[in-house]
This record gives C-alpha cells, structure tokens and sequence, in this order.
C-alpha cells in the first residue's frame, strides 16, 4: 500500500490509521498496534511538521508492507532534512525537563529497526520495522 | 475524539479531569491554555486526572513537562492522578515517572498537596 499524503495534521492521523490497520489484520497483539501506531504519528508529525513545515507544495509518501518476517512502513518527506546522528538524548539530566526532542527516541523505543536517510534530490525517508511473530 | 478537560475545584485545590487523546494540535493546545490559565487565576494546586486519557504523544508528553515547569516556577505543585498503562509505560520510558508526583486515589492525591 503507498499514499501520497498532504503535509497536514489530518494526514498524521490518516496514516496511522492506515498502518494500525495493516498491522491488525497482519496479526499483531493490541501492544504491538500500540507501539506501530505511535511510531508512525511521530514519524508523520517529523515529516509534516519538520520536514515539510505544513507546505501544499509538498507531500509525505507512505508506504505499508509485510512479509513473513517483517512489517515495514516507510515515511518520507520533501524537506530539507536535519542532522539525525546529533540528536539530543532525551534521558540525559539535562535534557529530561525539555518539552521537545522525544518523537525519535520513542520510534526507536517501539519498533524493532529504524532506519533514517537523506533521499535524493531532497528530503528524509524513515523506514520502520516491526518483526511478524507467529502467534 | 479530541481532548476534553473539566476543571473542579476540591477544597483549594484544582482537579482536571482529562479525557480523549492529547496529541500535536488541538489536544496538546488546549491543555497548555487551560494550565497557564490557571497559574494565572494564582491557582497553586493543580491534579491533572489522566484516567480517561486513550492516547498520549510526545507532544502531549512535552505539554505536561511545560504544565509541571510552569506550575512550579509560580511556587505552585503539579501533581496526576490514575495514569493507565499506556501513559505510565510512556512516563517510564521517558524517564519522567518519578519527576512527577502520581497518584492512584483523588482523596490521597488532594491530602498530599502541602
């Protein structure tokens, strides 16, 4: 499944309502919908707000997939990115009071594999993945 | 649904009842209206009741860090009450469990306010 999303809050909650479902129907537990739907809403948020700053000009694609092993989103922008290898850690003591910089560390906390790229000519691409467990 | 939030007053001290989802946008908005409009009224004791919250970002994680912040640097106490699973799990995970005071009961919540 692949949409192209506008860059507005209503496409946050699209998206995540659209990869709940896929993972619901790809046999996830209740905890597991949890964590896949918050990654996702972190992820759009990055990209919609972030990324694309709210432009009309511009779209978030999304992209749902499974296999035996693996369910994998994917969520890119078309902004100018950032640099991810210099987040701040959000645990630090310094930093614990912050009222931002904790979407990144809550995707990594609730999936299994985050992968986050530039994309060519421009914008991010963050892949995650949640491993498919037999139940 | 979006967040809901009913504020009543218990002795001298506030409660807010929290209900729906306080994400980016409306939900996370709203809340931090109402706590700076509080500190403003000079309300120096407010329990934020999460027990009907469904779902929490981490924009909403980060209003109640400003709500905490806010309140406290008025000289005041910001204290929740009946996080469910999902919160405290997120409070845990983010390490801010123990910056705030929890409660699981209003009456043992409203007495502890000094």
């Amino acid at each position: 499944m692949e949409r192209f999303l506008d860059s507005t809050l209503e496409s946050v909650d699209s998206a995540e309502e659209l990869a709940v479902g896929a993972a619901q129907r790809a046999g996830f537990d209740e905890d597991d919908l949890m964590k896949i739907g918050m990654a996702v809403r972190e992820s759009m948020v990055n990209a919609v707000v972030h990324g694309n700053r709210y432009s009309a000009h511009k779209r978030v694609r999304f992209s749902v997939a499974h296999n035996a092993n693996r369910f994998t989103i994917r969520i890119a922008d078309e902004g100018d990115g950032f640099d991810f290898t210099a987040l701040p850690d959000p645990l630090a003591p310094e930093n614990l009071m912050q009222t931002s910089g904790r979407g990144i560390f809550l995707i990594r906390s609730f999936m299994d594999e985050v992968e986050i790229r530039h994309i060519d000519p421009r914008g991010t691409e963050v892949t995650l993945v949640k491993y498919m467990v037999s139940k | 649904m979006s967040v809901k939030l009913n504020s009543r007053q218990v002795g001298d001290v506030s409660v807010v009842d929290v209900a729906g989802r306080i994400t980016l946008g409306e939900g996370s908005s709203a809340l931090r209206d109402l706590m700076r409009d509080m500190v403003g009224k000079g309300q120096k004791k407010i329990l934020l009741n999460l027990g009907e919250v469904s779902y929490i970002d981490s924009s909403g994680i980060g209003e109640l860090v400003s709500g905490f912040t806010t309140v406290t640097n008025s000289g005041g106490q910001l204290k929740l009450l009946n996080l469910n699973k999902r919160v405290k799990d997120l409070l845990q995970i983010t390490k801010l469990y123990t910056v705030f005071d929890v409660h699981e009961d209003e009456a043992g919540a409203i007495r502890s306010f000094t």
